[in-house]
Parts: structure tokens; C-alpha cells; sequence
């Protein structure tokens, strides 16, 4: 890793009321790689990748992107900018259908004066680009793809909003235990899919409990430990055993290094 | 890393899996596809009602009831309500509810009157300063529910006094009579104007009606910005996350009732042809009942604005129906509290299908 990282976060500080969070937490992210979040619950995984795609506000640090400090006030903001985010409650709409959910704030108008005038939406168009994402995906056991998000299953769902993210990130990808709800089949499918963006050179930040996954596609984990980074470790230089250890604080990474 | 490998074997036999699609058994009862096709077509309950009350009307009042004339009245009857009914939808749909809409209305529709009829502001004029009015009432509702962060109900509760009381002090509690308005603005009764076929009376306020609820369905349907609504009443969080400024879309969504509002209030004086301070008083509580009816989730970010109008012409059809049958108004309002529980219970009904 001689290259600049593309994200940075440093001195993260994030309350809720008296609940601290994050408290005063670093962040990497090198180009091209899948960094692995990993922590206990409650250690403040899911706080620390919605400070960076805008979800919730800093109390304080400072977050960079490509070297520039950015602030992001909304999701909105930090998708424009090319981050991408699956979030731990999927964040989809359930009554409305898979297309929209895919589409829902960058919905493609038709060509021509109905499209320029009134507005009119491509249905067509973003169908058959839903679907063509969802069979990457190997989701096609989805029978309709206008159906509503609700009477999916929820590894389905878990699917489509990956799909989503998938198709239109274009800086950094990041996932918020993307396979927690999905089937053996289904969680080979995304990690074969994190495997795909990572050859198209987008780096990746993915956080699970899932130990033989994060082994099997991290570059490098980052263990999350109340509220901060513990260390960063060398997943072909440790165990599971260890980054458990770590993770818990049954070992402190001095101990881990030793071993 | 022995105890790896051992964990690497699961997997192996996916590449002989099966790829067909999960199919289960059909089990469904009839009743259940009944339920999945309810939930897939909310508005079906209405049309059907309204459908099987017309053909009970027609042979229970017979002709009186079942003429060109008798329906098209109906029709004018709900052009009000059915365009508050509207406006009361696009709320709804985004989660809230608006208790101010025959308000804004009423007051409009006063600004434009005492506008041209006394102090002779050319009609057209006074018409787009009522519009305006109109958005700029649904507007401060739409900000005082995303920037103050008040309850829609609190909010609209609360405008709905604070516009009624303005209608009383701009027109001095006093109703502008319709022949005053003949003389100085006709053209303020523009949709009072009549079509005639045969026995059948179609006001321009009743075409005005259909048109509203067209370009409403269209923006609803066919546009993001629909789209939208529906996510940000079925999820605001998620909507959020999913990158929707829900702030921003509530208050289009407010303000664009407020506008339908006072579109409803240039047709309430066509309808009426003098312009009350008094009128519509109940209008508010009316256009909820006509969204409810027609199959509309007060939960919000479900069913469709096709419903609302179906909804209003139930009403009509029922207050029509049960007068020409010769059953007293008490009866009529008993029948309508009815229909609004029961329409409330087949939507949380429906909306179990998921569950
Ligand atoms: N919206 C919130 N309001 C109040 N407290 C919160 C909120 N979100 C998170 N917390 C608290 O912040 C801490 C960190 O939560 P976070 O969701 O980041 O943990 P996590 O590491 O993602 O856990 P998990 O593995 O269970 O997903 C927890 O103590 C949690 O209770
Ligand atoms: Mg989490």
C-alpha cells in the first residue's frame, strides 16, 4: 500500500445523547481493495459508515475523499460524490416495486417531448436494466420485477438493495453486512460480486460477522472495538481465532503480533 | 489455518445446485388470492362498491335514482369534495393527514370575491392571487411539518382555525351574493358553466374534477417525483437513506394540496354561485372520508388517487340513493360511518398480505 488511501476518517466523535458511538476513531480505505469491518455488536460499525455516506452527522473529526475533506449532509450528497451505500436496514421502500426501488432518486426520464415536457418516466428502460443487474446477482428466483419489495423474502430483499448499490456506485462501495440474511447460494453470489467490483478497481468496505467471508475477500480488516480502530490486520497473517480475540478483547493486538 | 480448510467444503456442491426458481405448492385459499389480488389493485374494493351501490340504488329508487340526470347530479354534488379529496390524497399518500384543506379553500375562494367584487380587480387576476394563496397556505403547513418538525395533524389542526379565522375577518363573516358576483366577475363562476346531452348536466366543475384527478394520477405514477411521494409516505427513513430530500418533497407535496385547494375553491364558487364564509365546514373532515373510502392507507405510501375519486362518488351515490329511497338524513350519515370502518378494516387487511 505505498499509494494515498481514498477515504480517510480521523478523530471520528459521534454521540447519540450519552451514548458515545464512535469516540475519536481513524478510518482507512486504499484504492482497489475490500477493507473488512469487523466488531462486536454495538461497537459502532454501522455509526461509522453512515458518518461517512452522510446518514448521521459528526461531532467532531474529519473525513476525507480522495484527500478532500468532505461533509456530507445527506445520503444524497455522498452518492453524488460516488459513494455508495447498503445499509444494515436495507433502506427500501416496501410498497413500492423492485424497479423503483432500484431507480428511487436517479430515475431514468424517456426520450423525446413526453420525457423533456412531462416528465415521463422509462419504465421500460429501467426494467430491463433491474433485471440485467438482478441476474448478476443470480436473484432472477425473483419472479416479477414490479412486485412489491414486500412480499420479498428477505435475503431477496437483501439482494436487491446490493444490486442497487452494485450498479451505481463509482468512487466506494460499502456494505453493511450485505449476506446476513442470505442462503449459502445467495452469499456466494455477493461475494463473487465483491470480487467483480473489486477487479473493476473500486475499493470496497465490508462489514460482517461472518468470519470465513471476511477471510476469504478481505485485503486487509480493520477491528472495530468500542467505538474505534483497534488495529488493522493481515487476514493472511492471522487467524479467525485472532481477529475474534481481537475483536472481543480476549487479546490485545501487542498479544496477536506476539503470536 | 487448519481450521479453515475444513470450513472451505460447504460450498463445493453449489455448482451442481438446482437453479430453478423456488416454487411452493399452491395453498393459497380463495380468500388469500383474493387478499394478493386486493393488494396488488387497491383500488378494486371501491369500484366494486361503487359499481354494486349504483345497480342497488337503480332498482331499489328505480328511475329517479337510475337517470342521466340523477347521476350527472351526483357528479356535481362531489366536484368539491372530490377535488379536496384531491389534495387531501397527496397528503395522506406522504404520511399525513391535512385538516386545513376546505380552510384554504374557503378562503380563496373569499380573497378572489372580495378581490373583484369589491375592489374590482379584474377576475383573472384575482383568480391566479388565489391560487397562489393557495400554495403559499399548503406551504406554511408543508414547513411547519418538516421544519418544525410538528406533527402534520397538530399543524393542520392548528391552520385550520388559524385560516378560518382570517376567512371571517376578510369577508366580515358576511356571504358575497351570487348576483353581485354575475355583475362584477362573472368569470369567477366560470365552472358553473353547463354542458347539456340529452337529460344529462355536465358542469365544468365536474370536467375540472376529472382533469385534477388525471394530471394528479399522471404525477403520481408516471413521474419521480411520484414515485417519491409514495417512498417518502411508506418508509421517510428509509427514503432518506435511499437518497430522497423527503424535506423538500413533503412541502412540493403540501404546497401542491394548497394549489388544488384553491382550484377547488374557484369551482366551490360555480358550484354554489354566492361565496360563504360558512360553507364547506365539515368540507375537511368529507375529503378525508372520500380518501378512506376509496381505499387509501391513512398509514400513508398506499393506494391509488383513482380510489379518492371513487371514494367521493360512493358518498354521493349513497346520500343520493338512500334520499330518492325516501330514507331519513340520519340514515345517510349512519350508512357513511359504516363505510369508512369497513373500508378502513379491508385496507389493514390487505395490507397483512405481507405478513
Ligand atoms: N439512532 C441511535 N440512537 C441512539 N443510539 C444509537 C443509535 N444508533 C446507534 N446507537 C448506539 O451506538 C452504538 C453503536 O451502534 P452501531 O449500530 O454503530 O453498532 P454496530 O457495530 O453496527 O453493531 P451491530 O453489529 O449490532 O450492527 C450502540 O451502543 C447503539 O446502541
Ligand atoms: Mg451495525
Amino acid at each position: 500500500m505505498t499509494q494515498d488511501p481514498i477515504l480517510t476518517g480521523r478523530g471520528l466523535v459521534k454521540h447519540y445523547g450519552r451514548v458515545t458511538a464512535l469516540d475519536n476513531c481513524d478510518f482507512d480505505l486504499y484504492p482497489g481493495e475490500v477493507l473488512a469491518v469487523i466488531g462486536d455488536n454495538g461497537a459502532g460499525k454501522s455509526s461509522l459508515i453512515k458518518a461517512i455516506s452522510g446518514a448521521v452527522q459528526l461531532d467532531a473529526g474529519e473525513i476525507r475523499l480522495e484527500g478532500k475533506p468532505i461533509q456530507f449532509k445527506s445520503p444524497l450528497e455522498a452518492r453524488d460524490a460516488g459513494i455508495e451505500t447498503v445499509y444494515q436496514t436495507l433502506a427500501l421502500s416496501p410498497a413500492l416495486s423492485i424497479v423503483d426501488n432500484m431507480f428511487v432518486g436517479r430515475e431514468i426520464v424517456k426520450q423525446g417531448p413526453m420525457g423533456r415536457y412531462l416528465r415521463m418516466l422509462d419504465h421500460k428502460k429501467m426494467e430491463a436494466m433491474a433485471r440485467e443487474k438482478l441476474s448478476d446477482l443470480g436473484l432472477m428466483t425473483i419472479q416479477n420485477i414490479n412486485q412489491a419489495v414486500e412480499t420479498l423474502s428477505g435475503g431477496q430483499r437483501q439482494g436487491v438493495a446490493v444490486a442497487r448499490a452494485a450498479a451505481f456506485g463509482s468512487k466506494v462501495i460499502i456494505m453493511d453486512e450485505p449476506t446476513a440474511a442470505l442462503g449459502v447460494k445467495e452469499s456466494r453470489r455477493v461475494l463473487d460480486l465483491i470480487a467483480d467490483v473489486k477487479a473493476r478497481g473500486m475499493p470496497i468496505v465490508l462489514i460482517s460477522h461472518n468470519m470465513p467471508h471476511v477471510f476469504e475477500v478481505a485485503d486487509r480488516i480493520h477491528v472495530h472495538r468500542l467505538g474505534k480502530r483497534l488495529c488493522v490486520i493481515d487476514p493472511k497473517a492471522h487467524s479467525m481465532n485472532d481477529a475474534v480475540a481481537l475483536m472481543t478483547g480476549a487479546k490485545t493486538p501487542d498479544e496477536a503480533e506476539a503470536a | 489455518m487448519t481450521q479453515d480448510s475444513a470450513s472451505q467444503d460447504y460450498e463445493s456442491s453449489l455448482a451442481r445446485s438446482d437453479n430453478n426458481v423456488a416454487s411452493f405448492a399452491r395453498t393459497h385459499t380463495p380468500i388469500q388470492t383474493i387478499q394478493h389480488v386486493l393488494h396488488g389493485n387497491p383500488t378494486l374494493v371501491p369500484v366494486i362498491v361503487l359499481l354494486v351501490s349504483i345497480a342497488v340504488f337503480g332498482l331499489v329508487a328505480g328511475d329517479r335514482f337510475f337517470s342521466a340526470f340523477n347521476l350527472t347530479l351526483i357528479m356535481q354534488q362531489v366536484s368539491i369534495i372530490g377535488i379536496l379529496a384531491a389534495a387531501q390524497t397527496l397528503i395522506i399518500l406522504s404520511a399525513g393527514i391535512d385538516l386545513s384543506v376546505a380552510a384554504i379553500m374557503v378562503l380563496m375562494a373569499v380573497i378572489a370575491g372580495k378581490l373583484s367584487v369589491d375592489l374590482g380587480i379584474p377576475a383573472p387576476i384575482s383568480v391566479l392571487i388565489a391560487l397562489a394563496g393557495g400554495a403559499a397556505a399548503g406551504l406554511m403547513n408543508g414547513l411547519l411539518v418538516t421544519k418544525a418538525k410538528l406533527p402534520p395533524f397538530i399543524t393542520t389542526l392548528g391552520t385550520w382555525s388559524i385560516f378560518y379565522a382570517l376567512n371571517l375577518w376578510l369577508s366580515g363573516a358576511q356571504s358575497i351574493r351570487s348576483s353581485d358576483i354575475d355583475t362584477a366577475a362573472p368569470f369567477l363562476k366560470f365552472f358553473g358553466n353547463v354542458i347539456e346531452v340529452g337529460g344529462a348536466r355536465i358542469t365544468f366543475g365536474v370536467i375540472l374534477m376529472v382533469l385534477v384527478f388525471v394530471v394528479l394520477w399522471y404525477m403520481l405514477n408516471k413521474t419521480a417525483w411520484g414515485r417519491h411521494v409514495y417512498a417518502v409516505g411508506d418508509d421517510k427513513e428509509a427514503a432518506e437513506l435511499a437518497g430522497i430530500r423527503t424535506d423538500r418533497m413533503l412541502i412540493s407535496v403540501y404546497a401542491l394540496a394548497g394549489l388544488v385547494c384553491a382550484i377547488a375553491a374557484w369551482a366551490s364558487i360555480g358550484r354554489v354561485g354566492s361565496i360563504s364564509p360558512q360553507a364547506f365546514y365539515e368540507g375537511n373532515l368529507q375529503s378525508i372520508t372520500a380518501v378512506v373510502i376509496g381505499g387509501i392507507s391513512l398509514f400513508g405510501g398506499r393506494g391509488s388517487i383513482l380510489g379518492a375519486l371513487f371514494g367521493a362518488l360512493i358518498v354521493g351515490v349513497f346520500q343520493s340513493g338512500l334520499r330518492l329511497a325516501g330514507v331519513d338524513v340520519l340514515w345517510q350519515v349512519f350508512a357513511i360511518g359504516w363505510l369508512i370502518i369497513i373500508a378502513v378494516a379491508i385496507d389493514q387487511w390487505i395490507r397483512k398480505v405481507s405478513a
